[in-house]
């Protein structure tokens, strides 16, 4: 089987469970929710405070998802004792997490809108490239590190240990370009930031497709 | 072996000691920033170390997983260890040198930032290495985080200078040559060659000491 093949079976093997257990993405979804009313107990009903931080609540947001879905990334497969199944299969599973990502991303995307009273229509186009871009990066390395922490004591606090630092420049990326897109700058004006995420994007997807064997293997 | 180390250390002591008479005694004082300009001939040279030390983790990393040689994997852990202490040399320094001059001891400026997010990538490789008890698989794992982590120094790097700056530009190494008087830049290079010296002894002895350590457990 070829690469792209394998992938798309592991993929849809995931799909799969995922369908029919729905565990991850409805708790997630709830999370989202939780955290909304965080985010405005912390701040108080002061809506300009409230839009000065959007950028960084939102991201932030989705750094706190991705943590609790993408640590979960192989928790199935060694409940299950599939890792050697994996490894017949080594497909990379980080695009089960990007699609599952972008989800849960839209679901809170949508919460803060509604909850916060926000006009984005105009911005969304451009949010949307930001957020794809994002959670490239946060999906490739997030995978990466779960595969690694999976088998590891403290596994909970040794992924966000790991992965936190590695994701600043995606951080730094995606909350500037999301402050100018929301303010209606054109996407031109952010284009370095753009650029920089694009870049992680690449290095970080070669980095694990490159590597995810390594972790594999026992 | 042993004996080339032990010449490493008495060298990396005596250029120490030349180092701090050349830092403290010969190089003048500086006009503007007075004796606290001084911290300068530790702190630069401390970073070197902090990025050689963590050059040297990518490339044994990639040559432990392409000959799975134990003797790269122990290079890249040490290696590592000297890379974080250097690294907090540079921060405490920093600070040291920032309290009086800034007025701070901490800002989140572009070099500051990134220094010590190198500061907690590597700490939580340490970590990493440290939860698994398997020699093989903490070797390779780490090796991949190596890796990872090392490719993301550069977009570490751009994403914060472009985020902000603060520190004093480099006044070593820009166009049009060098702003520091000739004495200076000696007690400096003094500096830079005794703390790699030191940076090359201390590696030896603890990947030596990992060894022996094997040795014992097995």
């Amino acid at each position: 089987m070829t690469f792209a093949r394998r992938a798309w079976v592991v993929v849809w093997k995931d799909l799969l469970v995922e369908r029919r257990s729905k565990e991850t993405l409805n708790a997630l979804v709830f999370f989202s929710l939780l955290l909304l009313f965080v985010f405005q107990f912390a701040l108080g009903p002061d809506r300009e405070r409230l839009a000065a931080t959007l950028p960084g609540l939102l991201w932030l947001g989705f750094i706190l998802a991705g943590l609790l879905g993408l640590g979960r990334t192989f928790v199935l497969e060694r409940e299950n004792d599939c890792w050697e199944g994996l490894l017949l299969a080594p497909g990379d599973k980080s695009a089960i997490y990007l699609l599952l990502m972008l989800v849960v991303e839209a679901m809170l995307l949508a919460l803060f809108v509604i909850f916060f009273n926000l006009e984005i229509a105009a911005a969304l186009p451009g949010l949307a490239l930001v957020v794809l871009l994002g959670t490239v990066g946060l999906a490739a390395v997030g995978t990466l590190f779960a595969a690694m922490t999976a088998q590891v004591r403290a596994r909970e606090l040794l992924f966000p240990v790991l992965l936190l630092p590695v994701q600043v420049p995606v951080l730094l990326g995606t909350v500037k370009a999301t402050e100018a897109v929301l303010l209606g700058e054109p996407l031109g004006a952010v284009a370095h930031w753009l650029k920089l995420l694009a870049a992680a994007d690449v290095i970080y997807v070669a980095a694990g497709v490159l590597t995810f064997d390594f972790l594999l293997e026992s | 072996m042993r004996r080339a180390t032990s010449v490493f250390g008495w060298l990396a002591a005596a250029g120490l000691l030349a180092g701090l008479v050349m830092g403290f005694g010969v190089a003048p004082r500086e006009t503007t920033q007075g004796n606290v300009q001084r911290i300068m001939y530790l702190h630069v040279p401390s970073v070197w170390v902090a990025y050689v030390a963590f050059a040297v983790v990518f490339v044994a990393s990639i040559a432990y997983l392409a000959r799975r040689a134990e003797a790269a994997d122990r290079l890249a852990h040490a290696s590592a260890e000297v890379g974080v202490l250097f690294t907090g040399l540079t921060i405490a320094t920093g600070s040291i040198w920032g309290k009086p001059t800034w007025g701070t001891w901490w800002t989140w400026d572009a070099r500051l930032t990134s220094v010590a997010i190198l500061f907690v990538m590597y700490i939580g490789y340490l970590l990493l290495r440290g939860m698994i008890e398997e020699r093989e698989r903490a070797a390779r794992y780490a090796a991949v985080l190596g890796i990872v982590a090392a490719l993301n120094i550069p977009l570490v790097h751009f994403s914060v200078v472009w985020w902000r700056t603060l520190h004093q530009p480099p006044s070593l190494m820009k166009p049009g040559g060098s702003a520091m008087p000739g004495i200076m830049i000696v007690a400096l290079v003094v500096n830079f060659v005794a703390f790699s010296l030191l940076y090359v002894y201390f590696v030896a002895k603890r990947a030596r000491l990992l060894r022996l350590e094997e040795e014992a457990a097995a």
